[in-house]
């Protein structure tokens, strides 16, 4: 508690400067607001860098496009790893982190000026990792296996990045403290707030988990330390790898609530069911590294097992429950609107114009039909043979990372810019096509890398051809198809992205300013006033969001028995 | 709502509505399914990963496949030997900067313990088309019982990225018919 009450302390003396929302009510600390825009800012423009290198792999990976040389592919698949997968996605976190605390709590944001020592670490760190790979001699991928080593600067950019972001997440708790005392909230926190706090917990473990590996892997690639032992590397840098997509998770899961509550003003069907949902996240999410694991040599089948079931599938409830209480609460939310006809009107007439909505609901559904489904049958401890390290990984975590959390992320940036930025959306029509242009864009991505991984096309891979191998071999020319299907969808997907940073570059700059009394392009739902009754959904029927389950449930069974079809059909081997 | 506090200040004694118990249910039981059928599948399925594995130094396992290579080569494929080993015997296979080695010749049906490792950095063992997938570290040698259920030539790529000429990185596992042998 000593570090939450220096915060305190160090923040006493300053006066914050409030402004009061008038779409929400919301008393906004000017201090916070300039912080998250500084680091919505970064995010977006590592997203710029990194979705531009994405768009160069994918058109290498295209056999008859063949764009980049050998070495330049495998450095910018390198960069575009660590740029989009860490950098924009921990920016845009760190900004949801600081509008989850100090905006929805109505208080003053601890230690502003910690805040931006944090952010100056993060971009540095961001800047030099990048440098190291840009200088050529640190093509090692994302995940930096030894014993092949990078200079230590790579890994010194990340270490730097963490250690700001941990404090991004340091001055998040030490906000909830500061709120807690000074009283500017009413019982609990909101949902959004606990699902937030849920991100910032399991940040912290992978934070941490981080700066463990990667400190000794640099003090290695210095000539200080002798040996690196690959399966520890790979056990503990994945508590960092993969339990960060589950701070991903929790935060785009916050956002979809969020945005549900803005624009439609949706309550959450049961506080209890929700908060319940990311408290299991917490408990189990961390065991998520086993999934790195599952074909390595070693490691006993009943470890394997537990942890990468997530202590019997218990944080894939929390996810599942998501999947029911989320659309549930659109529509209880929409019916109480008025759209009350039949099983479907709540969702055909829902605000499908407004790239806020429309980009969330097509995050939750891909989410968890492609990255969800597509990730339990990763996981499965005998099924990962049929697709460890094939093209099939980096399609799953498309499907989760880009069409889940990125689109998510880009959907709250629709009320990010005139809530926080306070410019209103410059182009409503581009800004309306833009989610559904990136998210079919990273649907094709996602689906058909796993089509191609199904037929046995490797990740990270130069020439499908094997053009110069001395025992030549051929894939099947439906893997051929996919990988040319898979970069058309690259170009709709960059298309989208590219939408995506000149309507909010173009909006920071020449949006029109709101001033009292502004009628918003996409306005919220009058609910969004905290002065409207809020608390759990009472009695509604949910005809259609139990239309929707039962069809995610029937797909992800016969999915995932279809693959033990597969896996029966193999050569043995125990 | 989502982004105000909960209305009631005691939430967690709410009631909980019956299609979130009821969906509740479902998944539970479903990830409890899914749980021990991975377990289950150790008693009635064929293909269960092997966890046999022991700490080897590269120069020590380079030895030990080049000495199966020498035994049992029956011939060459582009200056790379191929082996072919009796039925059940240890058979070893070797990755490093960018090849498998040797060629594998192996009987269909019969089982061999596959000794697989590497000699420098991580490779990906993928056996094609029927793409089986294995990591392979240097410094250990994982053994697999392997039993080829089909005939043919089969190719093996590299799926872990290992420099510049990962995509060069090929090997072989041919696999014939009893009969043909014996006619």
């Amino acid at each position: 508690m000593s570090t939450f009450e220096g915060a305190l302390a160090a923040t006493r003396e300053r006066v914050a400067n409030f402004r009061t929302c008038q779409f929400t009510g919301l008393r906004v600390d000017i201090a916070a607001q300039r912080l998250i825009i500084a680091n919505a800012v970064a995010a977006v423009v590592f997203l710029a860098v990194g979705g531009l290198m994405g768009l160069l792999v994918a058109l290498t990976r295209w056999p008859a496009v063949h764009l980049l040389p050998a070495e330049w592919f495998y450095l910018i698949l390198t960069a575009h790893g660590a740029n989009v997968l860490l950098f924009w996605i921990i920016f845009f976190e760190i900004a949801v982190l600081y509008f989850a605390s100090a905006v929805l709590l109505n208080s003053r944001i601890a230690a502003p000026k910690t805040g931006w020592l944090g952010f100056v670490l993060m971009v540095a760190g961001a800047i030099i990792t990048n440098i190291a790979v840009l200088q050529g001699e640190s093509t090692v991928m994302f995940t930096s296996y030894p014993p092949m080593m990078a200079r230590p600067h790579f890994y010194l950019g990340i270490i730097l990045f963490a250690v700001g972001a941990l404090i991004g997440v340091g001055l998040f708790f030490a906000t909830l403290v500061i709120a807690r005392a000074e009283r500017t909230y009413e019982g609990s926190i909101p949902l959004v707030t606990f699902g937030a706090l849920t991100a910032a917990i399991i940040a912290v473990f992978t934070l941490v988990s981080g700066a463990i590996i990667l400190i000794p892997t640099m003090l290695w690639s210095m000539g200080l330390i002798r040996d690196i032992d690959p399966l520890m590397y790979k056990l503990v840098w994945w508590a960092m790898g993969h339990s960060s997509q589950q701070i991903n998770v929790s935060a785009h899961v916050s956002v979809w609530y969020m945005i549900g509550a803005l624009v439609l003003g949706a309550k959450p069907l049961s506080e209890k069911v929700s908060r319940g949902a990311f408290f299991l996240y917490i408990l189990f999410l961390q065991l998520a590294s086993a999934h790195h694991l599952l074909a390595e040599p070693g490691i006993s089948a009943e470890w394997k097992i537990v942890n990468t079931s997530y202590m019997m599938y218990l944080a894939v409830l929390g996810s599942m429950i998501h999947g029911l209480t989320v659309p549930g609460s659109i529509e209880a939310a929409q019916r109480r609107n008025g759209f009350n006809r039949g099983v479907f009107e709540w969702l055909r007439k829902a605000p499908w114009g407004n790239p806020a909505f429309s980009g969330m609901f097509l995050s939750l559904v891909m989410f968890g039909f492609i990255g969800g489904i597509s990730g339990v049958v990763l996981g499965t401890e005998q099924l990962n043979v049929l697709m460890h390290n094939t093209i099939y990984v980096p399609g799953h975590f498309h499907g989760t990372v880009v069409a889940g959390t990125t689109l998510a992320f880009m959907a709250g940036t629709y009320l990010v810019l005139p809530l926080i930025f306070q410019r209103d959306i410059i182009w409503p029509g581009l800004a309306r096509i833009q989610p559904y242009l990136f998210g079919i864009g990273a649907a094709g991505i996602s689906m058909f890398m796993m089509g191609a991984g199904t037929l046995g096309v490797a990740r990270r891979h130069w020439d499908i051809n094997f053009t110069d191998a001395v025992i030549g071999f051929q894939h099947s020319p439906g893997a051929f198809l996919m990988m040319g299907l898979n970069g058309i969808s690259a170009i709709l997907a960059a298309l989208g992205g590219i939408l995506y940073v000149l309507i909010v570059v173009g909006t920071a700059l020449f949006g029109k300013k709101i001033v009292p009394g502004h009628k918003m392009v996409f306005p919220l739902h009058s609910a969004a006033r905290v002065v409207s009754k809020y608390g759990s959904e009472g009695t509604i029927k949910l005809p259609g969001t139990i239309v929707l389950v039962t069809i995610f449930f029937l797909s992800f069974v016969l999915y995932y028995f279809v693959n033990w079809k597969y896996l029966s059909d193999l050569w043995q081997f125990r | 709502m989502a982004i105000t506090s909960p209305e009631r200040r005691a939430w967690w004694n709410e009631p909980v509505e019956r299609v979130e118990l009821i969906w509740i249910a479902v998944a539970l039981l479903w990830g409890l399914f899914m749980f021990f059928f991975m377990i289950a599948w150790h008693f009635i399925g064929g293909q269960n990963l092997a966890t046999e594995a022991y700490k080897v130094t590269p120069s020590a396992y380079q030895e030990k496949v080049d000495a199966f290579a020498e035994k049992y080569q029956v011939g060459d494929e582009a200056g790379t030997p191929i082996v072919r080993p009796p039925a059940g015997v240890d058979i070893y296979l070797l990755g490093r900067l960018w090849q498998w080695w040797p060629v594998l010749e192996l009987e269909k049906g019969q089982s061999y313990r596959l000794h697989l490792s590497s000699v420098d950095w991580q490779h990906g063992f993928s056996l094609q088309p029927t793409n089986i997938n294995i990591q392979v570290h240097p410094g250990y040698e994982h053994v697999i019982t392997l039993t080829p259920t089909e005939s043919g030539e089969f190719g093996i790529i590299c799926n872990e990225f290992c420099g510049i000429g990962h995509h060069t990185m090929t090997g072989k596992i041919i696999v014939v018919d009893k009969k043909a042998e014996t006619k």
